[in-house]
């Protein structure tokens, strides 16, 4: 017996490790791609290659904080259709900003201390979304459909509220907060990114120490506690991270409601593993590679004949879809 | 053994339990039976902590449930609620293995891996050990996260409905390795019946719950009497007597 058991684990064991290793070549390959096609011996040569790398870090930010909290955010809800944007995490960072334009005024909100505006953003965005999601979580536990639909309302309701005031303030304001409204990978927010690359870094190893107890989380509520996990705080914990890395990546490039789904769905299918500690550092590698070798192939290759925030919007949808028609609710 | 002082609950305003004060011997099977809505589940949850206690205390081998840090209980109960779905695709001995994260909180070791293969082997699991969770039968599903909690190597294991989804032969070997549990190893288990003969053929201790108060609690043969269970159950009820053991009748 003990050797079957054996047998059978050694390729199940082994394959996450050369999953992983294959995600980070693939992704290594795509930054190299991205930073040196093409590039003129020139004299401006450091001053191109300065303006990808930057890009090049703001695309992979965004790519390994949407990925790790889809992943981290579908444990959390026991449910493999959800994201966070579906749930309503970016329109109530969306919203914050509208409030805070509506609130200061342009000459007001220009005048804010980037870093500082930013930090704080984050910080009340985890407390609002702990107390409002973690409440409707723990609560939910029991009645998932329920916990779902409330969900995708309070989204529904913090997008109308955005909306709302984006049609009562007056247009110079509009065109403020509009540009942190759409999502966009060309033209990228890189004021942020050095304190933005420090916040994920933090939180996507805060995720990635918490793999044990997420593998926990997974067996569901009963399970956990019985195997003496603190489920409450957990939770909590979980989806702080969550918000913390959807407010770096709605600061960055704004919101993107599908693409998580893809890198989750994508992360739980290469690696055919329950374990985050696999999962976790998958999602991140293919999230980052899908977004650099998209963008290099739709603004370098194609000429920005199409977005690549509508293809990968697109295809996400279509993958919801067909999660749903596959009836793959959990 | 397990305290229960005073314990009241209630669900969205509904008494479920009416201040319950009782003991669960240890080194005992003790099985709690009733009928539907009797809140011998709710009862099982509350020492399990799976529902937090809103009046009443509760003491498991001298740990207060309400102040013992839960990683600190895990060591001691192991609890298995009814709902059994889980999210992750996950293979049977990976489960099993989960029975043991209150040991090593995730860094298992040798022992620990050897503890699961015992349970797989235990619980005769050994064939299914690599198929995934979603391909196995309800029964089978059911025995691997009982497997689990036995892992899990604790004092007390508690477990709501064991027998649900199980055929009468593997009902039959579960209740044998309970009582086996208990015989050999000295441990103590809790267990809600709803068939009321298994009690009666496997339990040392019963208690009868009945809208939410204990009815009767004592051995078997002190519980199990023809006025007592058509009480209980509100109908007329036969009793028997098969290998020494009483036998309840349903078609009186």
């Amino acid at each position: 017996m003990a050797e079957a058991l054996t047998l059978a684990a050694r390729p199940a064991a082994l394959r996450p490790v050369w999953v992983l290793a294959g995600l980070a070549c693939l992704l290594a390959a795509v930054s190299a791609l991205w930073m040196w096609q093409g590039l003129g011996g020139g004299g401006n040569r450091g001053f191109v290659l300065g303006l990808r790398a930057n890009k090049l870090a703001a695309l992979a930010l965004v790519g390994v904080s949407v990925g790790v909290s889809t992943v981290t955010f579908q444990t959390v809800a026991a449910n493999r259709v959800l994201t966070p944007s579906i749930m309503g995490f970016d329109a109530l960072y969306v919203l914050l900003q509208t409030a805070l334009v509506a609130s200061l005024g342009i000459a007001g909100f220009a005048g804010l201390p980037a870093t500082a505006k930013f930090l704080s953003e984050i910080a009340l965005m985890v407390l609002l979304a702990s107390a409002l999601f973690g409440t409707l979580m723990l609560q939910g536990a029991r009645d998932i459909p329920r916990m779902i639909l409330t969900g995708v309302i309070l989204g529904v309701l913090f997008r109308s509220l955005a909306g709302f005031m984006g049609r009562v303030m007056d247009p110079a304001q509009y065109a403020v907060v509009q540009a942190a409204s759409f999502a966009s990978f060309n033209r990228v927010n890189a004021t942020l990114l050095p304190v933005a690359g420090a916040v994920t870094l933090l939180a996507v190893l805060a995720a990635w120490r918490m793999s044990a107890r997420l593998d926990v989380l997974a067996l569901g509520r009963d399970a956990a506690v019985s195997l003496g996990l603190r489920h409450q705080a957990v939770v909590i914990a979980a989806l702080s991270l969550v918000a913390l890395l959807v407010s770096v990546s709605t600061a960055v490039v704004g919101p993107v409601a599908f693409f998580g789904l893809i890198v989750a769905g994508l992360a739980h299918g290469l690696t055919r593993s329950a374990s985050h500690g696999v999962l976790l550092p998958a999602a991140g590698l293919i999230g980052a590679t899908i977004l650099i070798g998209g963008q290099w192939l739709f603004e370098r290759q194609l000429g920005q004949a199409a977005t690549l925030s509508v293809v990968v919007e697109f295809a996400g949808g279509l993958f919801f879809l067909y999660l749903l028609l596959k009836g793959r609710i959990r | 053994m397990i305290e229960i002082r005073a314990v009241s609950h209630r669900i969205a305003g509904t008494p479920i339990l009416h201040d319950i004060t009782t003991r669960l011997p240890e080194g005992r099977l003790t099985a709690l039976i009733g009928p539907n809505g009797a809140g011998k589940s709710t009862l099982l949850r509350l020492i399990g902590r799976l529902e937090p206690l809103q009046a009443g205390r509760i003491r498991v081998a001298g740990h207060d449930i309400a102040t013992t840090p839960t990683d600190r209980l895990a060591q001691v109960m192991a609890v298995l609620g009814q709902q059994t779905l889980i999210a992750s695709r996950l293979r049977l001995a990976e489960l099993v293995a989960f029975g043991r994260w209150p040991h090593h909180k995730g860094r298992p070791t040798a022992a620990d891996r050897a503890h699961v293969a015992e349970a797989i082997r235990t619980f005769a699991l050994d064939p299914l050990a690599d198929r995934f969770m979603d391909e196995l039968s309800g029964g089978q599903a059911q025995r691997a996260h009982i497997a689990m909690a036995f892992a899990q190597d604790t004092e007390w294991l508690l477990l709501d409905e064991p027998l649900n989804n199980l055929d009468m032969s593997h009902a039959r070997a579960l209740m044998a390795r309970l009582r086996a549990l208990v015989d050999r190893q000295g441990r103590s288990v809790a267990v809600v019946l709803h068939e009321v003969n298994y009690a009666a053929a496997w339990a040392d201790h019963i208690i009868a719950l009945k809208d939410g108060s204990i009815l009767a609690e004592g051995a078997p043969d002190a519980v199990l009497t023809e006025e007592l269970l058509s009480r209980l159950y509100d109908a007329p009820i036969a009793m028997g007597r098969h290998q020494g053991r009483p036998l309840v009748l349903h078609h009186a």
